[in-house]
């Protein structure tokens, strides 16, 4: 396209001014990833959209949507976001991150009301078209977006800028549920559960809301560095000076080495996430506790919604202290203290160490939301940041593989002690110490990433432009 | 931190404003964000009762 004819969204429309303040990019980055975060609360409607014929949650009718049949909307938004992640992430490098927080926002607003129609005319395949493939690829893509800007926005300290936005992914969730509850509450007389107009309001709140990003996002000029920034270039082998492209990044031991470390981080987290809820209940009962004591529902309710405080606060914890401790050790601390956490749950959890069990499960949860949130700036370190973005993309398939893996592996470990008879922690502790051997895959993996070969390296010059060849 | 001038070849079609400011920029954000970390937060102290 040429110049003069190019559009506000184009990369070279968003190359900032001489008055831009960087610390402008992480609130547009929040934006999409606040916005898109919801996408871990949908288990909020699964009861409601259960219930759409009878009006009763409590008594669903034959022709209501199964729980089964409604996680597999969430499954699909899973695998359509490392999906969309892998297939788009170069598209983005080139075009730039405001026309693909634009797509994002489109998709995923888009998917909402597509899905509001499925609810209406119940038809569960228009959900999973507008939810979970439409929305899923809107994920995707916002998930990536801000990514490679805030890492070249912020030279200095990467971690503290992806922690920022990755950390959004996790509020994300803490607003849509209580959205999602009250907007239902509100529509409850209008239409079935109130959740067709719910997702209505919410697809133009996401798409109005994600706008913002849209319009604040900037990308720094090439060669731009933050002023008195000098590269210190003696900080560690494990950070390159050179650039990798993503078709080159794959071929290396590194990238699948990172792929290993996310995944076998991922899985273990949804081991404790999935099954929070039912396990403190079934663990810490009224009948291993005395009579009064044991963990309400309401109770697990406070638990979940605590593991998602630390997950959230973890993002940006690890991610900023990654800056300072380098990348490798992080890593290092995640699956070396993981091991020993999700070794020691199942004692706590046999003792009745209910306080002590809640302390383990929520530094593990710090740990499984610091992993999401280091792994971009450990790829910046290996690969450059001239297509960070779409590398980051293609790593995100281990998420969707870990999102299917992980509450497969979690069900079928806890059904199969059920099926032995062990009831209350008994049922739980080989989920427990199977997750701490997937950590120890993790920690060898990561003991196993070095420098990336020369051999790789770009050798032409850097510029926007060779983002996205 | 500002960035410095520069000599790329993008600047004729960069953007010359300011991009608003980053205080009004965070709030946007940051409340609806507060918002939900309270409603967590008020859900799970039902933990401790």
């Amino acid at each position: 396209m040429a110049e003069n004819s190019s559009s506000f969204l184009d990369r070279s429309h968003t190359v900032a001014g001489p008055g831009y303040n960087r610390w402008l990019v992480p609130p547009a980055a929040l934006a999409i990833h606040l916005a898109i975060g919801q996408a871990y609360a949908f288990s909020v409607f699964k009861k409601p959209m259960g219930a759409l014929i009878s009006g009763n949650v409590d008594k669903p009718d034959a022709l209501d949507w199964t729980p089964g049949q409604l996680a597999v909307v969430f499954s699909i938004a899973i695998v359509l976001l490392g999906l969309s992640a892998a297939v788009f992430g170069k598209w983005l490098e080139r075009v730039g991150p405001r026309k693909a927080m634009l797509a994002s926002a489109l998709c995923f607003g888009g998917g909402f009301l597509i899905a509001s129609l499925g609810v209406h005319l119940h038809s569960i395949w228009l959900v999973y078209f507008g939810y979970g493939f439409v929305g899923g690829i809107g994920l995707g893509i916002g998930y990536i977006s801000p990514v490679s800007t805030l890492i070249k926005w912020f030279p200095d300290r990467p971690g503290v800028a992806t922690g920022m936005a990755i950390m959004g992914f996790g509020g994300g969730a803490m607003i849509g549920s209580p959205l999602a509850v009250a907007l239902m509450a509100h529509f409850k007389t209008s239409a079935p559960m109130g959740v067709a107009p719910t997702f209505i309001t919410m697809g133009l709140i996401y798409l109005v809301f994600m706008m913002f990003g849209v319009f604040t996002i900037r990308v720094p000029a090439d060669g731009w560095k933050p002023a008195g920034y000098v590269p210190n270039a003696q900080h560690s082998t494990l950070i390159t000076t050179s650039n990798v492209d993503a078709d080159n990044a794959i071929k290396t031991p590194q990238f699948w080495m990172l792929w290993v470390v996310l995944l076998c981080n991922v899985t273990a987290g949804i081991g404790v996430l999935e099954t929070a809820s039912p396990l403190i209940q079934e663990t810490f009962s009224d009948a291993s506790m005395g009579a009064g004591r044991g963990v309400t529902a309401a109770a697990a309710a406070g638990f979940v919604g605590l593991l998602s405080l630390f997950n959230l606060l973890g993002r940006f914890f690890w991610s900023s202290a990654s800056d300072k401790l380098g990348r490798k050790p992080t890593y290092m601390i995640y699956f070396g203290l993981g091991i020993l956490l999700y070794a020691l749950a199942p004692t706590l959890m046999a003792k009745g160490s209910l306080t002590l069990f809640v302390v383990v499960a929520c530094v593990i949860l710090t740990m499984y939301g610091g992993g999401f949130a280091t792994i971009p700036a450990y790829l910046r370190d290996l690969f450059g940041t001239m297509q960070v973005g779409a590398i980051h993309g293609r790593l995100l398939t281990a998420w969707s593989t870990a999102g299917i893996l992980g509450p497969l592996l979690v069900n079928y470990l806890h059904d199969q002690q059920k099926a032995k008879g062990l009831t209350g922690a008994a049922a739980y502790q080989t989920v427990f110490y199977t997750m701490a051997g997937l950590l120890v895959v993790g920690f060898i993996a990561n003991l196993l990433v070095t420098a990336v070969n020369e051999r790789y390296a770009f050798k032409g010059t850097v510029t926007t432009a060779s983002a996205g060849h | 931190m500002n960035p410095q001038p520069n000599s790329s070849a993008n600047t004729p079609a960069a953007d010359t404003g300011s991009g608003g400011s980053p205080v009004l920029a965070w709030l946007f954000v940051g409340l609806p964000l507060a918002w939900g970390v309270s409603q967590t937060f008020i859900k799970a102290l039902a933990l401790f009762k």
